[in-house]
């Protein structure tokens, strides 16, 4: 099952990689800014996704995620006006996300409240918050610059692509390739998983299930308090009502069509992007004459159909969802 | 085993004191806490309480206008309520809600030369069966496809935004209007004021009562309550787990339009995107400040009718944002949830209301 999966991976990754190729010879520019912008959609997505990786691995669901993006982001954007410095602004952002990371696991481990309600508190007290305290006409410090890294950013297409980009996406990067490599490669990851599939053992094994799950949870949020200052300080520059519309709840979909797999996760995000960056091209180009509207509901339309075809093919952690009492079997 | 017989207690326990109680005291703390952020704003709460509450209750117009507001809160927290019966937790309200009130609004300007009764029936209907519509894609691919309703639901609420958008500027647009937004409805189709106060509330709420017969007293509504507390016990007594799920999804749905529907022949005469924002996200909390039960949830929807129709005056009054209303239904929904002042009250009120993904 496991080696097929495997090679349906790579069938994708063959097919991709051929259509980038012809792409690139019939106009090497258009392509190469369209992937580059296509990152610049996809990174946001991909963190997203992290956070609820993260979560879900360790047992809880967190469909707060868009709350968390949305309060993160704002505390961003003020708090780097207020201080006059966008790495303060970035702390800032960090440590909401871990606050609303912390209300989570309050609820859900330690009240063992339902899950899914205790996310959509997250998610409709970051719209009271931010729409109570918005403040019109703002203006950033400045912003997350764009930071070529010396040697690799020479390299053809991949140097445009991946390493002309500002501090936060590298930062992303970083923790993406971390996130993967401690949830299989560290016992740490092996802990967590089996805090998520089958609590009682891990209990038994010494493990404290709830301490697994407040940490894990607390870490997911600083990554989304990364995601919101990325997409506010380096990518968009400014803040408005229902700034984050909906990443939060689409990185969900990702996360399930990359199987609670950080790679797998990412590369839906590109896929993502990419749908979203080739579509915005036609409609520079005037290939296609489609309605605004459709071009941005596409990414939606594209999630469904992406998880009708994937989801009961896929099986989440087997413990996400439940609190976990001493003594259950 | 001793799940079963918790969730028996529970059942019992229902109609104790704390069933009340709590929500109660829920939106007493949230007003409570919402003053100590009025202070710090240099705001003076009791003036803005003072204002928000003589204006929504305090004059029949006051009442009216409050009324007219609950309208739509009270079907969109039954059809959040009908879905969390069914073990569903229906995010998509808002989407199936606008997808009615569009419905409606063209079959409120396109048809004419029908009887006025027809018209407001067919009208209606039109917004019940969108809206159902929305609800059943969600339905199709929870029972069939196994993806989990809270996903689609989310999504489906910003495909239909984008598609209502696009309808309400394009083809559906008002002939020479710069705004976008339809055109306003026939006088024949607009729902009739019952006295001083809008009809609409008051077939709401007949809804509401005949959705707590339903849902108490009758087959359906067995098979409903079943799945939703525990659908291998269904499965086991021959309950269609799919077929139930997949209805229970689209009368949700259907409900939830006929929200938009009344909001639009009854308030607004014409539909307009930015005119029902938020309503049905406002219906979760009103389902679980009613406790999830038909009935219950009117005098939520009342009070947070009230507070939407007194948010301008409270601006004008005391100078609040009348963004505050958003963050008070926050934390409304907080306090009515978290075990905080149930278990004060020895009440269980975090028995599980939904499932994970796998569920």
């Amino acid at each position: 099952m496991i080696t097929l999966v495997k090679r349906r991976g790579s069938y994708y990754f063959l097919a991709v990689t051929l259509a980038t190729l012809y792409l690139y010879s019939q106009s090497a520019n258009i392509t190469t800014s369209v992937f580059s912008i296509a990152v610049t959609f996809a990174m946001p997505l991909a963190l997203a996704a992290m956070v609820g990786i993260m979560c879900e691995r360790t047992g809880i669901v967190n469909i707060g995620i868009e709350g968390t993006l949305l309060l993160s982001s704002f505390v961003a954007f003020y708090v780097a006006i207020a201080a006059k410095s966008i790495l303060i602004g970035f702390v800032a952002a960090m440590a909401t996300g871990v606050a609303m990371s912390l209300l989570l696991a309050l609820m859900s481990v330690t009240w063992k409240m339902d899950q899914i309600i205790a996310g959509t508190i997250l998610n409709i007290l970051a719209t009271g918050l931010t729409s109570f305290f918005y403040i019109q006409g703002n203006m950033l410090p400045s912003m997350f610059k764009q930071k070529p890294i010396p040697g690799l950013s020479n390299l053809p297409f991949f140097g445009d692509v991946l390493f002309k980009h500002g501090l936060l996406m590298y930062l992303g990067f970083v923790v993406i390739i971390t996130l993967y490599y401690g949830l299989f490669h560290t016992p740490w990851g092996l802990r967590t998983r089996s805090v998520g599939e089958h609590p009682s053992s891990a209990d038994t094994a010494g493990v404290s299930v709830s301490r697994m799950r407040y940490v894990n949870v607390a870490v997911a949020g600083a990554i989304g308090g990364l995601c919101g200052s990325y997409l506010v300080l380096e990518l968009v520059g400014s803040w408005n009502r229902g700034f984050t519309a909906g990443k939060g709840f689409t990185a969900l979909a990702l996360m399930i069509f990359g199987r609670w797999n950080p790679m797998g996760a990412l590369a839906a995000a590109m896929f993502f992007g990419l749908a979203q960056a080739g579509a915005n091209q036609l409609m520079i180009n005037g290939t296609v004459n489609i309605p605004p509207q459709f071009v941005g509901i596409l990414p939606y339309v594209m999630t469904i159909i992406v998880l009708a075809i994937s989801a009961g093919k896929v099986r989440p952690p087997a413990a996400e969802g439940q609190p976990y009492e001493k003594g259950q079997s | 085993m001793s799940k079963l017989i918790d969730e028996v207690k529970d059942s019992r326990r229902k109609y104790d004191v704390g069933s009340w109680i709590v929500p109660i005291i829920a939106v007493l703390t949230a007003m409570l806490v919402a003053s100590v952020l009025m202070l710090i704003q240099g705001l003076d709460p009791m003036l803005a309480y003072k204002s928000l509450f003589t204006t929504a209750f305090g004059s029949s117009e006051g009442i009216a206008a409050t009324l007219g507001k609950a309208t739509p809160l009270v079907l969109s927290g039954l059809a959040v309520t009908l879905g969390l019966r069914a073990g569903l937790f229906n995010i998509g309200v808002q989407g199936q809600l606008l997808t009615g009130a569009l419905a409606s609004a063209w079959a409120g300007y396109a048809l004419s030369n029908l009887p006025p009764l027809v018209h407001i029936a067919l009208a209606l209907a039109f917004g019940f069966f969108f809206g159902a519509l929305v609800g059943a894609i969600a339905g199709y691919l929870k029972a069939f496809r196994g993806v989990h309703e809270v996903i689609t639901t989310i999504m489906l609420n910003s495909i239909v935004m984008g598609i209502v958008d696009y309808l309400a500027s394009n083809p559906f647009k008002e002939a020479d209007q710069a705004l976008t937004r339809t055109p306003q409805i026939l006088d024949s189709v607009r729902l009739p004021m019952f006295g001083n106060f809008p009809s609409g509330f008051f077939l709401a709420a007949a809804l509401a009562f005949l959705m707590w017969w339903i849902l108490g007293f009758t087959t359906t509504g067995f098979r409903f309550n079943t799945v939703g507390r525990n659908r291998f016990a269904a499965w086991y007594a021959g309950i269609s787990y799919k077929k139930t799920i997949f209805f229970a999804m689209l009368f949700s749905g259907g409900i939830a339009g006929l929200g938009g529907a009344v909001e639009t022949l009854g308030i607004t005469y014409r539909f307009e995107p930015a005119f029902n924002l938020g309503l049905g996200f406002d219906g979760i909390t009103i389902a679980l400040l009613g406790r999830v039960h038909p009935v219950g949830i009117i005098p939520g929807a009342i009070l947070i009718g009230g507070m939407r129709a007194g948010a301008a005056d409270m601006q004008f009054d005391a100078g609040v944002a009348p963004e505050l209303v958003d963050l008070l239904l926050a934390m409304i929904l907080f306090f009515v949830t978290a075990p905080l002042i149930s278990r004060f009250f020895k009440n269980s009120a975090n028995r599980s209301l939904t499932g994970g993904w796998g569920n």
